[in-house]
């Protein structure tokens, strides 16, 4: 059995949370006390939030229990808790990208997917953990502590959209929003037990969004349901004329495909997937949840994705380039805290980026100004991204046969705090399955996919193609009831 | 050895980055070998392949090929720069103060 978790609270869901308010069952008010105070029970041994901001909660619950007294009709998230990685800027509320050189950054704008959120009636508890700047797999690289697993405490609960992830699956947010650069919504999710949606490059505006890589990046969000997911879509998904990035392609009712049969659907299982590397108890799973899919009437199908294995060196290349670049505008000029140095500009510049950036992050600045830098820019740069080419190609022709890809989200369940802190190597390879989704622009859900024998979750990966977010849902949704049915 | 002191020293220098002794020693060793592990990409030929630059250009729905689209380049007000400006480090409005670039 796992070590201690946390406390089990009562599961809302976006929808039971409409059927109360209209009933008058309970009040968007009470409901945020209620979160408030698991939050005050449970963050200690969690460190799930950073920074908490009930003023904004308590007026937004205001505004949805005047609307309920109205007898207006509701919008989609009214009332609903939610909780925001903290990089993703909200106006008022500290940011601080889990950086010392953030620490004290108060946006003066919202981004567009919380602006979204709010407009909906979501009610933002607060900010979540994260890896310093979205840079790593276990959220160990925060700059206020790692988050712990409200599965079993003792572990890691993924990163880096950690905090999010904890929040959610230990009850204290009914949903919360986190960002995908190389797997950091998946393999959260897929840790801690909840559904996590990596939306297609361009489904869902990044303004807002403090940039890892650019090219890679995503938003989206964790829920306990697959149906709340496609709800919460429903709201952050369109395009955004503040990014131009966004894609202007018309957003579906993400829940209409829900319930819908699944038989027929061609799943695609590619064997560079399972090979050696995956531990046992999830190969298991994941050979058991494929075994439920063709019950259901999925034809599955064998598929061969032969740039699989170069995905990760693709990524540490590109990704840090472009985080090299994203990270120079943290200088001491514009935000933050500013070390003064010697004295001159470029000594102040120096001794802030220096002192304030943790260790990952600037070993990824090194790492993507050296491949950047003259001389190299071919041989690492130009060769990845033609790499990138022929891995978005495997998709591509894949998705010819199959309708969706089955795989694992993480090659091994969470890790132990600390076990893994010392290689940033083998820290990088707990990306292998979930890379490839951000490099190729496709969208990809983690979906809880039973328990080791060691009571740790194991998550399922379905990719979709672009803007084929419906379908994986549909799946995903299909998949989650036989689950709970076992 | 990929990389060598010399460059991490000049590649810190680039990125405007002081690092400790300790830190350029360790980096160096950690850089080495994630610079090893991506040379596994010189095994694939991609003498005939474009460089992926875009994400969003390469992008087809179900609706047909994505052209994206950009707004009219209109100057529309951005009211924030007094929000902004308080919670600077240094700043003398409409500035953001630093320290002395140019001697007279």
């Amino acid at each position: 059995m796992v070590a201690e978790s946390t406390e089990k609270f009562e599961r809302w869901t976006i929808g039971a949370i409409r059927d109360a308010l209209i009933a008058k069952r309970v009040s968007a008010r009470e409901l945020a006390e209620d979160y408030f105070a698991r939050i005050a029970r449970e963050n200690p041994k969690l460190n799930a939030f950073l920074a908490l901001s009930p003023e904004r909660a308590f007026a937004q619950a205001a505004r949805v229990d005047a609307m309920v007294a109205s007898g207006e009709v509701l919008p989609a998230l009214a009332g609903v808790p939610i909780a925001i990685k903290d990089v993703i800027s909200t106006h008022g509320v500290t940011t601080t990208c889990g950086s010392h050189i953030l620490e004290n950054y108060v946006p003066a704008y919202d981004a567009t997917a919380v602006a979204l959120l709010e407009s909906a009636g979501a009610v933002m508890l607060g900010k979540t953990n994260c890896d310093e700047f979205a840079m790593g797999s276990s959220n160990e690289n925060s700059a206020y502590g790692p988050v712990h697993n409200p599965v079993a405490l003792d572990r890691v609960p993924g990163g880096s959209s950690g905090g999010s992830a904890a929040a959610v699956a230990a009850g204290l947010a009914v949903a919360a929003l986190g960002t995908d650069t190389g797997g950091s919504i998946r393999q959260p999710g897929g840790f801690c037990g909840i559904p996590a949606l990596m939306p297609t490059y361009g489904r869902v505006s990044r303004y807002g969004l403090i940039a890892l890589a650019s090219s890679l990046d995503r938003i989206g969000p964790f829920t306990t349901t697959v149906r709340d997911a496609a709800e919460v879509m429903n709201v952050i998904s369109g395009r955004d004329l503040n990014d131009a990035t966004s894609a202007d392609t018309e957003v579906p009712d993400y829940t209409a495909a829900l319930g819908e049969s699944v038989e027929g659907l061609r799943i695609g299982i590619p064997r560079e997937y399972f090979g050696p590397g995956m531990d046992p108890a999830v190969r298991h799973n994941i050979e058991v949840g494929i075994g439920a899919l063709e019950k259901l009437g999925c034809k599955t199908v064998e598929l061969d994705m032969p740039h699989t294995g170069y995905a990760i060196a693709v990524y540490y290349i590109l990704m840090t380039a472009e985080a090299s670049s994203n990270l120079a505008r943290f200088d001491g000029v514009r935000y933050g805290p500013r070390d003064v140095g010697d004295g001159t500009l470029m000594g102040m510049y120096r001794a802030t980026r220096g002192h304030k950036f943790g260790d990952e992050v600037k070993r990824r600045i090194v790492l993507g100004t050296y491949v950047l830098s003259a001389g190299y820019y071919d041989a690492y740069y130009r060769k990845a991204q033609q790499v990138r080419a022929l891995i978005t190609r495997d998709f591509e022709d894949a998705f010819k046969k199959v309708d969706l890809i089955v795989t694992p989200t993480s090659p091994a369940p969470a890790f132990k705090l600390g076990e893994k802190t010392d290689d940033p190597l083998a820290m990088y390879l707990a990306d292998i399955y979930t890379v490839t989704g951000n490099l190729s622009g496709m969208t990809a859900i983690s979906v809880p996919c039973g328990l080791t024998p060691e009571g740790l979750p194991v998550g399922l990966q379905i990719f979709g193609p672009h803007f084929g977010e419906a379908r994986v849902l549909q799946l995903a949704h299909a998949f989650e009831q036989t689950t709970n049915v076992n | 050895m990929k990389i060598s002191r010399e460059e991490v020293l000049r590649v810190a220098e680039l990125a405007h980055l002081e690092l400790s002794e300790a830190e350029v020693a360790k980096y160096l060793t950690q850089l080495d070998s994630i610079l090893e592990y991506a040379a596994k990409l010189n095994s694939l030929d991609t003498s005939n392949v474009e460089p992926m630059t875009q994400v969003v250009a390469g992008l087809t729905s179900a609706h047909g090929d994505l052209n994206p689209t950009f707004r009219e380049d209109v100057v529309v007000p951005c009211d924030i720069s007094r929000e902004v400006l308080e919670r600077a480090p240094d700043a003398a409005p409409p500035y953001f103060r630093v320290p002395k670039v140019i001697e007279r």
